[in-house]
């Protein structure tokens, strides 16, 4: 197990100095942030430009500015926007719990719901209930995740007034969010839990659980979803990614005060360092929720905390 | 006996409906494409300033409204499906033949290659396509060609990794171990009798790719990273129907049920092809 995590440390180590080169190298062929920020503000020779480029840290070589990210990043500096001088953390952290509460409470709602479907679809395999939690977990998986999020803008903002169109305000803005990322989660994570639930179904343990004259509940949720955790847990770390990926294009239809916001402005206004950040910041939760998951496992399978 | 017969033929009565579905779905819309952009390629894009808005099935001809333009809503909507079926396409044909060629290296000789598609996979999996798409669009612009590209560098390591984990399984058995002692030329065991042996996981992989980059396109369309806004697009579409919300629904429901219905499609016919393809599951994560 120890041996285990120290290579999936450095693992994790490698790919964030991987990602973060790649970023911070694409970021700075994206145009000249010298120009854009002296934009609309009067004649601007070319001397000005290079004062700017020189107070920003822009005139060094790709690589001494790659250094100092780095050195930054080591003792939790990212230096500061280019546009209005603000630290980049500062920034972040502000962002970030509005992106985090979203991502879980969608989660939350996909795990709740997926569970006792999937198991209800597992156990009356093949028959029209069955059937009926596919096709709709199928066209949930169709989606398209912004224009559910206008779908629902429209029924229940426009037309009903229920909710609040856009905005972090409350308990009542986060159902629309939530819900529609939650909804297309739910989609995949059904099949998933059928799946898993259907090869655990046919173990032997199983069979004897039921022997013994064990509940149906007690033989479904506590002997076989146990045994479902492993490959569930796998596939919902898998996820994350791919959530963190839509929360992004959602918050930007709802106007959500998150990361996916702040990046958008930043590529607007080619702020190298908020994107470098906010980009740096979403790749190392993705790396450290797979790794809690490699943990995970152990805890949750004592067959692998022994090897 | 009775109900494990009532059973299966539910589940065969299903997947029939299955795939009539998925085909015409997926059918009708490409022939509705292709019809459209040979017998009426300015339906979608003609100007009509005296019918701005027009709400769906109120006037004659006028069957799903205009827009802010008076441009006809179906006819931009049928055009738009162009754009995102050329892109679901050739990035996933493009992704599958750079995944297949490295999956098989990786997986056979091992080495620098295998390596290589590894860490990538690990690189990959950190980083969000969208956020990759927004930083890497900035750059090098929007546009058809750049999409497909992104595309393809993002998801042809699903496929190397697919290929991989089957020849790992494949090459110590008796047929390929026979190929090589009676000196059968590696490319010809790669190619000939290795390839043939995975590919059906493969296809149905392709086809919920297919679904998955059309998604993908209309989102960064949408975000104003993708096609030209001047090109009809569902995800262009879209975005421009945001601002009228309120008061013209209806130019942001048709674009994006054009998209659900061709992903629902492409979906139905990845499944039913999942159980004939690819009986032991591989792809169904």
């Amino acid at each position: 197990m120890g041996k285990f995590l120290f290579y999936r440390l450095l693992q994790a180590v490698f790919v964030i100095i991987v990602v973060t080169l790649i970023v911070s190298f694409t970021i700075r062929l994206t145009g000249d942030p010298a120009v854009m920020l002296s934009q609309g503000s009067g004649s601007v020779t070319e001397a000005d430009l290079e004062m700017i480029r020189e107070a920003l840290g822009l005139n060094q070589s790709f690589a001494a500015q790659y250094v100092q990210f780095i050195q930054g990043l080591v003792v939790g500096d990212m230096g500061r926007s280019f546009v209005g001088g603000a630290p980049v953390m500062d920034l972040i952290s502000r962002a970030l719990p509005a992106t985090l509460w979203l991502a879980f409470a969608s989660l939350a709602v996909s795990i709740v719901v997926s569970i006792p479907l999937g198991i209800k679809a597992a156990t009356s395999r093949g028959t029209w209930v069955d059937q009926l939690i596919r096709i709709v977990s199928l066209v949930g998986l169709s989606f398209p995740n912004f224009w559910l999020a206008i779908m629902l803008v429209l029924l229940f903002s426009i037309v009903l007034g229920w909710l609040p169109p856009s905005g972090m305000s409350g308990i009542a803005s986060f159902i629309m969010p939530a819900a529609t990322m939650g909804i297309i989660l739910t989609a995949t994570n059904v099949r998933l839990v059928r799946t898993t639930m259907l090869d655990t179904l046919r173990s032997q343990y199983i069979m004897v659980a039921r022997a013994k004259g064990l509940s149906n509940t007690v033989v479904l949720y506590k002997h076989a979803l146990r045994n479902c955790a492993i490959p569930l847990i796998t596939y919902f770390g898998l996820q994350f990614g791919g959530l963190l990926g839509g929360i992004v294009v959602v918050e930007r239809v709802f106007n959500w005060p998150g990361l996916g916001s702040l990046a958008f402005d930043a590529v607007a206004a080619r702020d190298y360092p908020v994107l470098q950040g906010v980009i740096t910041v979403l790749a190392m939760m993705i790396i450290v929720i797979n790794l809690l998951v490699d943990i995970a496992y152990g805890l949750v399978d004592p067959r692998v905390r022994k090897e | 006996m009775t109900t494990v017969q009532t059973r299966s033929d539910t589940l065969k009565r299903f997947k029939n409906l299955e795939f009539i579905l998925g085909v015409l779905l997926v059918g009708g819309i490409t022939l509705a494409v292709v019809i459209t952009h040979w017998l009426f390629p300015d339906s979608g894009t003609q100007v009509n300033l005296t019918q701005r808005l027009v709400p769906p099935m109120t006037e004659p001809g006028i069957w799903l409204g205009t827009d802010a333009l008076g441009r006809d809503i179906l006819g931009r909507a049928i055009l738009g499906g162009e754009i995102s079926l050329k892109v679901g396409v050739y990035s996933a044909l493009g992704a599958v033949i750079l995944g297949i060629v490295m999956g098989l290296i990786s997986g056979y000789y091992g080495g620098f290659v295998d390596v290589f598609v590894m860490r990538f996979a690990d690189v990959q999996l950190a980083l969000p396509f969208i956020l990759l798409a927004i930083t890497f669009i900035a750059v090098i612009g929007g546009g058809l060609t750049n999409m497909i590209i992104l595309l393809i560098v993002s998801q042809w390591v699903q496929y190397a990794r697919l290929v991989r984990g089957s020849v790992l399984s494949l090459r110590d058995q008796e047929f390929i171990l026979s190929a090589r002692a009676i000196g059968v030329h590696d490319i010809r065991i790669l190619f000939q009798h290795l390839l043939p042996n995975l590919i059906g996981p493969v296809i149905v992989l392709m086809t919920l790719n297919v679904a998955n980059n059309i998604l993908l396109e209309s989102s960064l369309t949408f975000l104003g990273l993708g096609v030209d806004p001047t090109i009809p697009s569902w995800g262009g579409m879209l975005a421009e129907g945001r601002t009228y919300l309120q008061t013209a629904w209806w130019l942001s429901v048709f674009p994006g049920l054009a998209i659900l219905l061709t992903v629902l499609g492409l979906n139905l016919l990845g499944d039913w092809l999942r159980d004939i393809l690819d009986p032991t599951g591989r792809t169904s994560l």
